[in-house]
């Protein structure tokens, strides 16, 4: 029974694996038969059409549709209005101001007459070290008599930029006459001097350089050898860059530290590798060279060398404002170009009046140079024995700077200076500044007592001090 | 905003297009020149590239003689021009001899403080002997005196502020407050038509900066919304403030900003309002005190309020108002306070003459007079102007009126014609406004009479004509004559 079960079986698997074999083989003639037929043998272009082709030509499609299917990415939501809601709400601003603290809460003292070389606070008399009025013009009766008639004349203001009806003829004077003092072709007046590195340069300077968006690369503070390797550099660096136009900023009298810049060295360096010298003046025009013409006769360099000259008049010639000096080509430009200059009103006139008489008494008189060196020199001396402080300036330069001898770094040192700013005026009768410094600025030159030296002084206030 | 009809675009790119060709041609033959005689300097690149001031020596030098004309007299109602002439086609000026006396309409002079004033003069000529021109120090040094206490004082109750601080010169104010106030990883929202002083003070923050269409409140809104949802840029991270820096009177448009619903729209999202009042301040509102007078907003909203002495007071300098603990703070870190010199003395005394004449505390009503006069003087200049079928902008009661020119050729043109018949009017093109909408600005002062107006608008009108910018048609004059007979019978 179970042979014949067996053998049934082997049966109808036989006879399942012929039908099976008879189906494929079936298939295989019917596709040979496909794949022979006429057509498929053709010759289209002359290229031999195989039926292999028509696989071919099925993966080509299904690959096409594949690829035409958008990739999946999560929907873009863009915040519906609730949700920006929300956010408005939910976001707090921090406040306009940080809170004040107590060091913030001094008052600067108040005087109650001219910042001359003597003045009145609290009506008391004391020796004023912190006016920058180096050759004692303030109070000059010439200047005082210029200003009054150009303000009986023109009144105050001079409502207008220069490009409109701003520019009064006294202003045109000014610049020629500022030009003619110095020995360049041409110049121009600003209302205050925001120039646009030395890293001792004060903060105007620092603001310009930023606002111009140029590169700037500091160098360490009046060192002529960081200064060479800095440029050394920056030339290596900017080998293609022939068109760059690259500046060297230094000033003459360093407001926060009152060294002098070696000037003859700075141009040797520009010379070899071709850089423009912007050099600001404020606290040197006036002041040093034999005649009062700043730095570049201090060391002897016509000043044709140097390409920009700037100079705040509020120092030496006892008015506001600055100005800027160099060959005409660069001033012209800067008529145009320079916001400071295009865009706010000009200088009033009764100020440029006052510098023009203030070069006048300048270049009349210069024994008020030779005094204000031998104020310098007695000053330096007297103060050079005080223990605890060190005189950090240079020899020739008309602000002295006081600095700890050892100087801890912190802000205790300014607390310190600040109390003997405070105590020197009430116990001796002498009005010194120490130097501040804004959170802006970057400028990492230790604090310190700042000393302004002027023509005006006599040897009793000096003596004093 | 001003649309531009087409005929007058199409003429004004020709216009440029043409001068362009012209000015790419001589530079091309001067490359040419040069390179036949060697330059010296050799080895530094030149100061300025090309390009860069190819506006300046090919556009602007042709009309150079309707800028920057010297005066010999005080800025007042009128004046006396120097005349300049140029021996090289205008490339350099000299000045002559000879002065001609024309009509003011260029100065900023609102409230004609710009004269020596009988109140304000004596008292600013004492000052000055009293102070010297100059203190010739920073104010934290000893550049304080008892003047500038006073002036801080005056001013901060004129504006309606607790306290206020004051600068040597208005440009520096808004490039040296800025910075301070708002660092990286904060927002500032500026309209798109602020002055160059609040663009450079923005930039030198930086904080990011982002624009909103010039008087749009609802666009301001809508950047806004933005801005705080999105947070910082890249990072994501909520921004630290925000400060929407708009102008009370733009001064190359003539309009009054949209003060009400700006700082309500502040308030909501709280953004903090940044005014610069440059020219509003002493010119509009019933006593002087400026947009926020004029359009009923309380100051106390305005988180801070700058502006400058140059235009209304007769004087320069420019002062920020605020909280006390506002002033307190700049005091210790703005360093334009700390770096430099103080406000020259007798410039301090004059504003506060002057603004003693604006409140009547000099015992004369004059400041009422002034401030009633400049106000019809704008409205009567405007409307005339207007219906003789100038396009004029700006809105009623602002005393600056732009008259739209286009086209380059209309500037000097226009300019020189009215030098002819003693008006001096100020033409301002490319750089301070865009390239296609150039235009003369008319200021108007409360120094003006009628009679000086009336001439002012028939010499304005013949060269109207003449040169062709009456844009709108003119509204017709009324038949009087007609009129008249008419009753009688």
């Amino acid at each position: 029974m179970v042979e014949a079960v067996n053998t049934y079986q082997i049966d109808t698997v036989n006879a399942m694996a012929s039908a099976v074999k008879s189906m494929a083989k079936a298939a295989s003639d019917w596709l040979t038969f496909a794949f022979d037929v006429p057509f498929a043998r053709a010759v289209v272009f002359g290229v031999h059409i195989g039926g292999h082709l028509f696989v071919e030509g099925l993966l080509l499609v299904v690959i096409l549709f594949l690829l035409s299917q958008k990739s999946y990415k999560p929907p873009k939501r863009p915040l519906t209005k609730k949700e920006i809601d929300e956010l408005c709400d939910e976001w707090v601003p921090e406040s306009l101001i940080p809170p004040i603290t107590k060091e913030m809460q001094c008052e600067p003292p108040v005087l109650e007459s001219a910042a001359g070389p003597h003045t009145i606070i609290d009506g008391k008399d004391v020796v004023n070290f912190t006016s920058a009025n180096y050759l004692g013009l303030i109070g000059h009766e010439k200047l005082l008599e210029s200003c009054s008639s150009a303000l009986e004349k023109y009144g105050v203001g001079s409502c207008g930029p220069r490009g409109f009806y701003g520019t009064i003829d006294v202003h045109v004077d000014c610049e020629a006459r500022i030009a003619k003092f110095l020995g360049t072709s041409d110049s121009i007046l600003y209302v205050i001097l925001l120039n646009f590195g030395d890293e001792g340069v004060h903060w105007g300077i620092q603001n310009g350089l930023y606002l111009s968006r140029s590169t700037i690369v500091y160098f360490k503070h009046n060192n002529m050898e960081s200064l060479q390797s800095t440029l050394e550099k920056v030339t290596q660096d900017n080998k293609r860059a022939k068109k760059l136009r690259r500046y060297i900023v230094v000033e003459a009298v360093y407001q926060n530290s009152g060294q002098i810049a070696p000037l003859d060295e700075i141009i040797r360096l520009k010379e070899k590798y071709f850089f423009r010298v912007l050099l600001d003046e404020s606290n040197s025009f006036g002041v040093l060279g034999s005649s009062g013409r700043g730095l570049t006769e201090h060391w002897g360099v016509p000043i044709e060398k140097i390409d920009i000259v700037t100079a705040a008049m509020g120092h030496a010639l006892a008015t506001e404002g600055g100005f800027c000096t160099g060959s005409a080509r660069v001033i012209d430009h800067q008529r145009l170009s320079s916001s400071g200059y295009v865009f706010s009103a000009s200088l009033p006139p009764y100020l440029a009046s006052a510098a023009i008489t203030a070069i006048d008494v300048l270049e009349e008189n210069p024994e008020l140079i030779k005094k204000l060196k031998q104020n310098i020199t007695t000053l330096r001396k007297g103060l050079s024995d005080i223990r605890g402080l060190e005189i950090a300036s240079d020899p020739q330069s008309p602000i002295i700077f006081l600095k700890l001898k050892q100087s801890t770094g912190s802000s205790s040192d300014l607390e310190l200076f600040e109390d003997i700013a405070e105590r020197v005026p009430k116990e001796d009768n002498v009005f010194v500044a120490t130097s501040k410094r804004s959170k802006l600025d970057k400028c990492t030159l230790p604090v310190g007592i700042r000393l302004f030296v002027s023509a005006g002084h006599t040897e009793s206030d000096l003596q004093k001090a | 905003m001003i649309t531009i009809p087409y005929l007058t675009a199409l003429t004004t790119y020709f216009s440029y297009g043409l001068l362009f060709a012209f000015g790419q041609l001589r530079d091309f033959f001067r490359k040419l020149i040069d390179w036949w005689q060697a330059s010296n300097l050799q080895g530094y690149a030149p100061i300025c590239l090309g390009l860069e001031d190819f506006y300046v020596r090919r556009l602007y030098l042709r009309i150079q003689d309707c800028f920057g004309r010297p005066i010999s007299s005080p800025p007042d109602a009128w004046f006396d021009v120097v005349e300049r002439v140029s021996n090289d086609n205008n490339k350099t000026l000299k000045r002559t001899t000879k002065i001609s006396r024309c009509l003011n309409l260029g100065s900023y002079n609102y409230l004609g403080f710009a004269a020596s004033d009988e109140y304000c003069t004596p008292r600013v000529v004492e000052s000055m002997k009293r102070f010297s021109p100059s203190t010739c120090s920073t104010r934290v040094d000893g550049g304080t005196t008892t003047l500038h206490n006073e002036l801080e004082d005056c001013v901060a109750s004129f504006v309606g502020k607790p306290a206020a601080l004051v600068f040597g010169m208005g440009y520096v104010t808004n490039s040296a407050i800025l910075p301070v106030l708002i660092g990286k990883g904060g927002l500032i929202i500026s309209d798109s038509l602020n002055h160059n002083s609040i663009v450079n003070g923005a930039r030198g923050s930086g904080a990011s900066i982002r624009v909103f269409q010039h008087n749009t409140p609802s666009h301001l809104e809508k950047v806004l919304r933005e801005h705080i949802a999105e947070g910082q840029p890249r990072t994501h991270r909520p921004w630290k403030k925000i400060i929407v820096v708009v102008e009370g009177i733009y001064s190359m448009e003539g309009e009054l900003c949209k003060l009400p619903e700006i700082v309500a729209i502040s308030k909501k999202y709280k953004a903090y309002v940044y005014l610069d009042e440059a020219h509003s301040i002493g010119a509009v509102g019933k006593s002087g005190r400026g947009v926020c007078e004029l359009l009923g907003v309380d100051t106390a909203d305005v988180d801070i309020m700058m502006g400058t002495f140059t235009k209304s007071f007769g004087s320069c300098g420019g002062y920020i108002a605020g909280s006390k603990d506002l002033i307190q703070y700049l005091k210790y870190s703005c360093p334009a306070h700390l770096y430099a010199t103080s406000i020259s003395p007798p410039a301090a005394q004059q504003i506060i003459s002057a603004i003693k004449v604006i409140l009547g505390e000099d015992g004369s009503s004059r400041g009422a007079q002034k401030l009633a006069r400049i106000r019809e003087n704008s409205n009567f200049f405007r409307s005339e102007l207007q219906k003789m079928g100038f396009e004029v902008l700006g809105d009623n009661d602002s005393p600056v009126m732009p008259i739209m020119l286009y086209n380059p050729a209309k500037i000097p043109a226009f300019s020189r014609e009215c030098l002819k018949q003693n008006v001096a009017v100020v033409t301002v093109a490319f750089p301070a406004t865009p390239l296609l909408l150039a235009r003369a600005r008319i200021c108007i002062s409360a120094a003006h009479s009628r009679e000086d107006m009336i001439k002012a608008l028939e010499v304005i009108s013949r060269v109207g004509d003449m040169v062709g910018i009456k844009y709108f048609p003119a509204e017709p004059k009324k038949e009087q004559l007609e009129e008249n007979r008419v009753k009688l019978e």
